[in-house]
């Protein structure tokens, strides 16, 4: 059995280690989020050099840097303790984050702008790797037995709350400066880089007190540890065995619906739904705050009823229930289907014309308010042919406002999808815990978690886009690669996966 | 039960193979060096490519082992892992 931990010790050892994991997404978060405005300072279009490595920042670090993060750090975290790697991970990602809002742009230092970027993307990348294992192994260390879900639940929560504070701190500084004074080369947009070097000094003094953990610090002690974890994890059949268990039994599914509960939904509010920046992002706030209580419940209860059914069961509701969630957020703004009353216009219609190869190109932008709440600008194209003849394309919408009836029904919608997420990450730090031996269980747990929740997950914009392109009359086409590898890592896990929590990790 | 699962490795052996197919035939087909969309550059079809390989072997592997009866029962402790 665990070595009980002081209650008011447990409760430092999680919040020093949520408090780094935290600091480490919202790192992690605010390039994702801030991307349109630092690819306009970092990669110019029409530069094929800075357009590969502006493609490589984004994608590199999510996909190949993360597990080889989780090698590096698990092995060095296996060797030389839990406390001194996540410690070494938290200043990597810190001094990454703040070097990145430090870099000039592509106008005052060329080529370089975007190398120095990718660099610091993979340092970002690599440590984000290393983090999650030691956070979880640490605080899984400390806890008793009957209530390693829900201590630590209060990691999983961090994921969500970096994306919150992530979220908090651009509106904040975007609302509090011109659009103009926000996007410029030295503008609004670093301060978020800059914060995070203050966040990462009080999280560094806090980790800095900490103890080892007891389990490893037992081990140490008595020459236990393992010399080469690496090896150990994965030429081992009996624990390579485990190791892809965990991953496609459990880690990819979740991997999936987290990212489609927390980034699939904001984008297609925005791509295809084409809410307003501002309103799109309130909504997710909203539906992440009243979920994330969710993570620490449902690490409870598995400490109460096991951890395998109450993710099989939020992987079930997502294959469930993902279209008709997304049939409902398009319906609900589906012009045919709503009443929108006494529509006027809020501005002069703006008139773009351009030459083309076989006349002109006119773009009408109006935009229009009506009384019941609804607001939306339409981007109406013509082409006008040498001839004189009209042909109009399609109207498209945009910067649409939803009235306060439709706006909270958004904010169920997401949450709920974010409620199916709180199901599969609640118990799953628990779970890969309790499935390795203390002594290889830093790395054989970060490898098959940062596969799942990287790749997998990394992949449903990628593979959404893939398939809206071969199949564009379908708009949730992209939904089929969160369903499909849902429901196949829920039939692995329902038949190989075992439902006993393991009392004792203490081995 | 434990048939069952013997008989589902089989699924996951040619599963893998099948997903990597596809993933190079999607690969092929958008691969446009004249696009502009995300989908038509290279560089993130090789890079999931060559990173989906090892994944798609460790479920051929996954499904192996299912196959053989590996996981007709799971470690109860660590000294069953060691």
């Amino acid at each position: 059995m665990n070595q009980p931990t002081a209650s008011s010790s447990i409760w430092k050892v999680i919040a020093a280690s949520s408090m780094g994991t935290l600091i480490e997404w919202y790192d992690f978060y605010i390039f994702g989020m801030l991307a349109k405005t630092i690819s306009v300072q970092f990669f110019p279009e029409g530069n094929d050099v800075a357009a590969l490595l502006s493609t490589l920042a984004i994608f590199a670090a999510g996909f190949i840097v993360r597990p080889f993060g989780a090698l590096l750090f698990g092995r060095l975290g296996d060797l030389i303790g839990r406390k001194y790697t996540f410690l070494l991970t938290l200043v990597l990602m810190g001094s990454a984050t703040f070097l990145i809002g430090l870099v000039p742009g592509y106008k005052s230092i060329g080529v370089l702008a975007p190398i120095l970027v990718l660099l610091l993307r993979l340092i970002q990348g690599l440590a984000l790797g290393g983090e999650y294992g030691g956070a979880a192994t640490y605080v899984a260390e400390h806890a008793p037995a009957n209530k390693r879900g829900l201590y630590t639940s209060w990691i999983q929560t961090t994921a969500t709350l970096g994306l919150f504070v992530a979220l908090g701190v651009i509106l904040l500084v975007k609302s509090s400066m011109s659009n103009e004074a926000f996007d410029a080369e030295w503008g609004g947009w670093r301060y978020p880089f800059w914060l995070s070097i203050l966040l990462v000094g009080v999280s560094i003094y806090i980790r800095m007190k900490m103890k080892e953990s007891p389990l490893f610090a037992k081990l140490k002690h008595e020459g236990k540890t393992s010399v080469n974890p690496l090896k150990e994890s994965f030429s081992h059949k009996a624990n390579f065995k485990m190791v892809l268990l965990a991953l496609f039994g459990a880690v990819m599914g979740q991997g999936v619906i987290w990212y489609t509960g927390q980034f699939y939904a904001q984008n297609f509010l925005e791509t295809r739904v084409m809410i307003e920046f501002g309103q799109s992002r309130t909504i997710l706030l909203w539906a992440i705050l009243f979920a994330t209580p969710f993570f620490v419940f449902f690490g409870w209860l598995s400490d109460k009823i096991g951890r395998k059914w109450i993710m099989l069961i939020g992987m079930l509701l997502g294959v469930l229930f993902y279209r008709p969630i997304y049939s409902s957020f398009l319906s609900s703004v589906d012009p045919d289907k709503i009443e929108i009353v006494d529509v006027k216009e809020t501005a002069t219609p703006k008139v773009v014309a351009e030459p083309s190869a076989t006349g002109s190109l006119r773009t009408t932008t109006t935009s229009y308010a009506s009384t019941n709440g609804w607001a939306y600008t339409v981007v109406s194209k013509e082409t006008i042919k040498q001839d004189g003849s009209v042909t109009t394309a399609q109207m498209q919408y945009k910067d649409r406002v939803l009235p306060t009836p439709v706006f909270w029904k958004f904010v169920w919608l997401v949450f709920i999808q974010i409620f199916f997420v709180t199901m599969v990450y609640g118990p799953v730090a628990a779970f890969l815990v309790e499935l390795f031996p203390t002594k290889i269980r830093y790395t054989s747990m970060s490898l098959p978690y940062h596969i799942g929740n990287g790749v997998f997950g990394g992949l449903v914009p990628f593979i959404g886009l893939l398939l809206t392109t071969s199949f564009p009359a379908d708009p949730l086409v992209g939904l089929w690669y969160p369903i499909i590898v849902a429901a196949l890592c829920f039939v692995i896990g329902a038949l190989y996966l075992n439902n006993k929590i393991d009392p004792n990790v203490n081995d | 039960m434990n048939k069952l699962k013997r008989y589902a490795g089989l699924v996951w052996i040619i599963a893998g193979p099948l997903i990597f197919i596809l993933l190079l035939m999607a690969a092929w087909y958008n691969i446009d060096t004249a696009g502009k969309k995300d989908i038509n550059n290279p560089v993130p079809w090789v890079i999931i490519i060559g990173i989906f390989l090892p994944i798609v072997i460790g479920l051929v592997i996954f499904g192996w082992y299912a196959l053989k009866g590996e996981y007709d029962h799971l470690p109860e402790d660590s000294t069953e892992i060691e």
